[in-house]
């Protein structure tokens, strides 16, 4: 995939891969992590992730046997936490698109040890997205009809001309592409797999998702074409799908969703939350597995730049935020910002600011972007801080209703915790189920890698010669 | 010699695979191919195999996708199930943008990996060239070059004289 450009360019100041590479050593290295024996460290992390899943179980039972009355959601505040999650979720998942699309179609060499586990968090961070809206159906086996059209006995259709349905196409078309390209790049992997598996049912079962491959150069030649009309067509996707998501939002007439300004903020809020989550997940896969020849200092510089830049862009929005509700004039708006300044939630305000405006500018420091705990501590702020932004949008603009007598505030209950921390226990169960059973770090890409590096360096020495 | 498939020679690394490509194209074999753990520039080409198919099966597939995904929609809200919402048309197009969109890249996406592995013959279990007991490093680090036995000018010894005349780590028969 991508350009067969050297990698020497004055541009690039440090590699994209640890010396002393070659081809055998980048396989070996990246299937032994599948090949060996199970770590007992990820036996005890599989153990907690298992546990905190079983919340989700726990939480999804009692909500279709009771109801969403479980929940804090009431009127004025009838969109809580399932809306927050979902749009949090959804978010994070952005940034493995944005990786395997936005920066192959641009020709980021860095990219390339990044975007396999990116590209798993995206699924697996859509999947909990997903959960959301099904359970705040309340009954999500009725949720077929309200949701896709297909003919029933009823002949009711869905609305076309409303946000929530371009919404289910949106994400739903968002899964299925993600799950393609990703498993199109897993391809020549489970080739590998298939030919370094020892055991019998490990060798079937990699032999059949590997589908034969056998690294043709006529295979490779429309695999490589695949692969770029699938980044080309991911790219508008992945700005259409959160761009759908603020429409939501945007599209009502509550003060404080009804701006112009919300798809681009959501898209760059996506980005932003998104690379958070890849160094949260990242960084202690790296260190557990000791991938630091993969995923170098280069890396964790250019991710800090990312989340600079999308972090600027949000702080853009909040001040966008402020200006609308004082130049729209509008007293409902105003009322809103002066609300969310000083109001009930003020200090949920001011922590976002804290978490997504001030913490994150100490990237500006490059020993900071270089520092993995310096950047864990950076990317958990923001994890934070996206979730407060939702939290934010959602439940402060619901809270004061147009007539004062229906105003409340919003109390959320021990089964909105239990929910959303369920599905945070899934996404890191699935994590680590892929971290055991798939290549982590896509690793063809990294003998392409290897390939560009030796041709590299061939070139410099040919040119000492002369 | 039907009890061969063709001959497999092995070589260092992209850079000599390609040049053994070239010089079996310039030599006058067609029927072959190479093997590589990993993509390399140019050497489908270098062997005669350079139309690209995959866009035109995607952009067939967009169509598609876009099309049926639009006419679902004024089916079901302009003559299905017309709704008179605030008297606005029931053929309100701008607001199915969204959904038109979505099904054409859905569609193109599904283009994109099953135009890929047909053109490729894949799922493909079974390949002669399994059998050479080195070929798993095709996946790994081996570079194979296969000049197959159908090829009008294949003929053992000689095709055998040619690949060892570049310079191959070695050279193996696949048995079909």
């Amino acid at each position: 995939m991508g350009s067969s450009a050297p990698i020497k360019d004055p541009t690039m100041p440090a590699p994209v891969l640890g010396p002393g590479q070659t081809y055998t050593t980048v396989t070996q290295k990246l299937s032994a992590i599948i090949t060996s024996r199970t770590p007992l460290g990820w036996i005890a992390a599989m153990l907690i992730a298992g546990g905190i899943l079983q919340l989700l179980m726990l939480s999804a039972t009692w909500l279709l046997i009771k109801g969403t009355g479980i929940w804090g959601l009431n009127i004025p505040v009838g969109w809580g936490w399932a809306i927050i999650n979902f749009v949090w979720w959804i978010g994070i998942g952005h940034a493995g698109t944005l990786i395997s699309a936005i920066l192959l179609l641009m020709r980021q060499q860095w990219r390339n040890s990044i975007n396999r586990f990116a590209e798993a968090m995206t699924i697996f961070a859509v999947m909990c997205a997903g959960m959301f809206p099904l359970l705040h159906t309340g009954r999500p086996w009725l949720a077929a009809y309200w949701l896709l059209p297909y003919p029933n006995t009823m002949s009711v259709w869905p609305q076309f001309r409303s946000p929530l349905i371009w919404d289910v196409f949106a994400v739903g078309t968002y899964f299925t592409v993600s799950l393609i390209f990703w498993y199109l790049g897993l391809i020549p992997d489970f080739a590998t797999l298939r030919d370094k598996a020892k055991h019998k049912i490990s060798q079937l079962i990699y032999g059949v998702l590997s589908m034969g491959w056998r690294g043709s150069a006529k295979h490779w030649f429309n695999y490589e074409m695949a692969a770029l009309l699938l980044a080309g067509v991911s790219t508008p996707l992945v700005l259409s799908v959160h761009s759908i998501v603020s429409l939501d939002f945007s599209v009502g007439l509550i003060p404080g969703w009804h701006a112009t300004i919300f798809p681009p903020y959501f898209v760059a809020g996506a980005v932003y939350a998104g690379f958070a989550m890849v160094l949260t997940l990242g960084l202690p896969i790296r260190y557990f597995y000791g991938l630091h020849d993969y995923i170098t200092d280069r890396h964790l510089n250019n991710m800090g730049k990312v989340m600079l830049a999308t972090g600027l862009i949000v702080a853009y929005g909040y001040a966008m935020e402020q200006f609308f509700a004082w130049y729209s004039a509008s007293p409902y708006e105003g009322y809103m910002m002066q609300n969310r300044m000083h109001g009930p939630y003020a200090s949920t305000y001011w922590s976002l600011i804290l978490c997504n405006v001030a913490v994150p500018q100490l990237l500006w420091i490059k020993r900071v972007r270089l520092s993995p705990l310096g950047l864990f501590v950076i990317s958990m702020f923001i994890n934070v801080g996206m979730w407060l932004e939702r939290f934010i949008i959602v439940v402060t603009s619901l809270h004061r209703d147009f007539m004062p007598s229906s105003w409340d505030l919003y109390h959320s209950t021990p089964w909105d915790w239990g929910l959303y921390a369920g599905t945070i226990g899934f996404f890191l169960f699935m994590m680590l189920l892929f971290i055991r059973v798939m290549p982590v770090i896509n690793i063809f890409e990294m003998r392409q890698l290897v390939s560009n590096q030796r041709r590299a360096e061939r070139g410099t020495a040919a040119s000492a010669d002369d | 010699m039907a009890d061969l498939y063709g001959l497999l020679a092995e070589f260092d690394g992209p850079d000599e695979l390609l040049k053994a490509a070239k010089a079996a194209y310039r030599a006058g074999y067609r029927k072959m191919d190479a093997f590589s753990p990993m993509p390399i520039h140019d050497l489908s080409e270098s062997m005669g195999y350079d139309k690209h198919r995959v866009p035109t099966i995607v952009l067939i597939c967009a169509l598609i996708g876009a099309c049926s995904g639009f006419g679902l929609q004024y089916w079901i809200s302009a003559i299905d199930y017309p709704l008179n919402v605030g008297g606005r048309p029931l053929l309100s197009w701008p607001s199915f943008i969204p959904v038109t969109f979505e099904l054409g890249v859905l569609f193109s996406a599904f283009g994109a990996l099953i135009g890929m592995l047909i053109l490729n013959g894949l799922p493909r279990p079974y390949h002669p060239v399994f059998n050479v007991p080195d070929f798993e490093r095709a996946s790994g680090d081996g570079f194979f070059f296969c000049i197959e036995a159908e090829d009008p000018q294949f003929d053992v010894s000689e095709t055998r004289a040619f690949l060892e005349g570049l310079n191959p780590k070695k050279v193996d028969d696949v048995e079909p």
